[in-house]
């Protein structure tokens, strides 16, 4: 009789204690991490960031956990109403004044996001009205709420994860400088006014790789090849300005030999 | 005897007509894998004429002066007929999708009547504008429409010749994501009717001036290798492979890989004075230690060890626990676009994972810079008004026909796009006007 009431205590106090902790964490007031935020950045800080600007009234894109141009400005804007030095850094001292100007509730504005809401208007009016629900299930998955990504100027992820099909298939055994090189050689042709002006239009082009024509390109390309293409387009070109590049061991063209060589990675030869 | 030889004759046409058989099976599939490449390549194509349509929309909308606006009507007319040739060779022929082909060539038509028009004597109407502005946000439904599609196809590996035979029979349930993402983008274009009717500069440069400033003496391999050890950080040469460039080679230099159990490191370093031309270090990388800001300054002294100073951050960016970081030479205040250097960063411990510094080397020389013609206000009135400018800085740019020229750079804000906007600091002209983005909706991230 005794066990039970002492494990029936212990129940109840385990419960409260989680209740209680819930409480705490929704309630505490969230402030940034000491890191200084700055333009391409990604992560909780900076859905912090434009939560709050968004709060005060400087900024009215999407909170998407990227540091993008809208919350550039937004920023800038910020520090010139409030008289600091204008630099679009989330320093201490600019976050110490946002803390200050704005409040800032981490689980609604996460859930809102995690629940694929597009939400354009946190700020005291018209948030208090439709609060009260998604309060409840907060969830506790924060890596997830960045719902926007980084890409390089003038390119989808898409046009990545197409290149980097490209890549694996025709280079997965390569080391991974000859990745980034056969990346580079995509983008080489692209520039190049002999070949179509677009990745697909390269890629696809007969007769231009084997492993278009063999298929091997819908193999699923993995995170290697995905960052030798990013580095590629970044501006890392390893090929040192190659438009073609072949295997000697299973080359069948002998004109692809005459081209002047620049120099060999693993197993392919770089030409120009 | 006869039944042996007629056994033998009828065996070996058996065995003719498997391999007969296979021989026609295998060709049969080289050419549905050829149609399938002719499919992808058109619906990749669509997707990224609409998006750089789309960009090349709100880029006109940014524009101030004619000399610009015209030849920019025409590129997005020249990319309105592309995308319609796209749609075309794209197997729909089963999907109404004539409301997107419409769209398409009501953009060509009001492009191209602007285009051929005098914008000198008779510019842009108001309702000219705003069916430009319309143009803009529609054609960005399109595009995003189209993008989540692509999305979709590329991560499932669907075929067209699939969507082909989906479409043949109806009644057959079979996976048609990009029949109904299709339907989408043709719900989205029904908005519009008739009644309100790339390139980026960084880097680039003319090939004149090849690597002026490579300066030093020759090294030899030897040199090269020391060198690699001290960048690489390692102690012996066991692991190091090093090779000689061929005559294919724009400059000469030596190509150096390293590799351990737990990283691989590369690097291009001329033989002409051993400047690293290229560095790149691949290994796993753990968890954000730093923040891409202290890795800014990690990049920054990182190209001071290799005398580069006078660089400026002009760019960064965070991808899977990486900073990557643009800088530009920097002199007297006026930034060189075609004088730029990447670096890149692990955000875990702050490690330097890649040079990039070809650019630079190629185009850099002594310019003798000259003092700007007009103010910067007199720069600021050829912009066009709508723009609100936020930031300023002079550059030297290369123009369209591939010369160094310096300017005012403008950044600025149109609706909620950015723009950055080039206008020459000695005759006014509007040079270039680029949209900015560098974000995208992450598309897997929806599911």
């Amino acid at each position: 009789m005794t066990y039970r009431r002492v494990s029936f205590l212990l129940m109840i106090i385990c419960l409260s204690l989680i209740g209680l902790q819930s409480e705490t964490s929704t309630k505490t007031v969230h402030a940034f991490s000491d890191q200084v935020i700055q333009h391409g950045a990604v992560g909780d800080d900076v859905i912090e960031l434009q939560s709050r600007l968004q709060y005060v009234g400087f900024y009215n894109g999407k909170i998407d956990g990227v540091f993008g141009w809208g919350t550039y400005w937004a920023l800038r804007n910020f520090q010139y109403e409030f008289g600091m030095e204008i630099d679009g850094l989330a320093g201490q001292a600019t976050k110490d004044k946002l803390v200050k100007a704005s409040d800032y509730d981490e689980g609604y504005v996460k859930g809102k996001i995690n629940q694929g809401q597009d939400f354009t208007h946190y700020g005291g009016g018209d948030r208090t009205d439709n609060q009260s629900a998604p309060q409840a299930d907060t969830p506790t998955d924060t890596g997830g709420s960045v719902s926007a990504a980084n890409v390089p100027q003038g390119y989808s992820q898409n046009d990545i994860q197409l290149m980097a099909n490209a890549v694996y298939g025709e280079a997965r055994g390569e080391p991974y400088e000859g990745q980034v090189a056969v990346a580079a050689v995509i983008l080489n042709r692209i520039e190049s006014p002999t070949f179509p002006n677009t990745a697909s239009g390269v890629i696809f082009e007969p007769r231009a790789f084997t492993a278009v024509a063999d298929g091997q390109i819908w193999l699923t390309p993995n995170e290697t090849a995905r960052e030798a293409v990013l580095d590629a387009i970044n501006g890392w070109d390893p090929s040192s300005n190659a438009l073609y590049y072949f295997n000697p061991d299973t080359a069948t063209s002998g004109w692809i030999w005459t081209r002047p060589q620049i120099k060999k990675i693993g197993k392919h030869i770089f030409c120009k | 005897m006869v039944r042996w030889i007629l056994i033998g004759v009828l065996s070996l046409a058996l065995i003719g007509t498997g391999f007969w058989g296979y021989r026609e099976h295998q060709e049969k599939n080289a050419i549905l894998t050829q149609a399938e490449n002719t499919y992808q390549r058109s619906f990749h194509e669509l997707t990224y004429h609409m998006d750089l349509l789309h960009d090349q929309i709100g880029t006109a909308l940014a524009m101030n002066s004619t000399e610009r606006l015209s030849p920019q009507f025409v590129e997005i007319w020249r990319l309105t007929s592309e995308a319609l040739s796209n749609v075309g060779q794209l197997p729909l022929g089963l999907l109404p999708f004539n409301k997107t082909e419409e769209f398409l060539s009501n953009i060509g038509d009001f492009t191209y009547k602007t285009a051929v028009r005098n914008l000198e004597n008779s510019p842009l109407t108001d309702e000219e504008s705003e069916t430009l502005k319309q143009l803009y946000s529609q054609s960005g439904d399109i595009k995003d429409e189209l993008r989540q599609v692509q999305h979709i196809a590329l991560e499932n590996n669907l075929r067209w010749m699939d969507v082909q035979l989906a479409l043949a029979n109806p009644d057959e349930q079979v996976d048609n994501t990009i029949i109904d993402g299709f339907k989408t983008v043709e719900k989205s274009v029904e908005g519009f009717n008739e009644g309100n009717s790339q390139s980026s500069v960084i880097g680039t440069s003319s090939n004149d001036h090849k690597y002026k400033y490579l300066n030093g003496d020759k090294i030899s391999e030897q040199d090269a290798l020391e060198k690699s050890k001290e960048i690489f950080n390692v102690e012996n040469e066991e692991n190091l492979t090093i090779a000689e460039s061929g005559e294919g080679s724009d400059v000469p230099m030596y190509s150096v890989s390293y590799h351990n159990d737990e990283k691989r490191a590369y690097m291009d370093i001329s033989q002409q004075g051993g400047h690293p031309l290229n560095i790149l270090v691949s290994r796993d990388i753990a968890n954000n230690q730093i923040s891409l800001n202290e890795g800014a300054e990690k990049a920054q002294d990182y190209l001071e060890s290799f005398d580069l100073d006078s660089m400026s951050l002009f760019q960064s960016s965070e991808y899977n626990n990486v900073g990557v970081y643009s800088f530009l030479y920097n002199e007297n205040d006026v930034r060189v676009y075609s004088d730029a250097v990447e670096v890149k960063v692990a955000l875990d411990n702050g490690d330097v994972l890649g040079l990039s510094t070809n650019n630079y080397y190629m185009n850099h020389s002594d310019r003798d810079i000259p003092e700007p013609d007009i103010s910067e206000e007199e720069a600021k009135e050829m912009v066009n008004p709508n723009v609100d400018i936020q930031e300023e800085f002079l550059a030297v740019i290369d123009n369209d026909l591939g010369e160094e020229v310096l300017v005012y750079e403008f950044l600025g804000v149109l609706d909620n796009d950015t723009f950055r906007i080039f206008i020459n600091a000695m005759n006014g002209q509007e040079e270039k006007v680029e949209k900015l983005d560098g974000t995208e909706i992450n598309f897997a991230s929806n599911f």
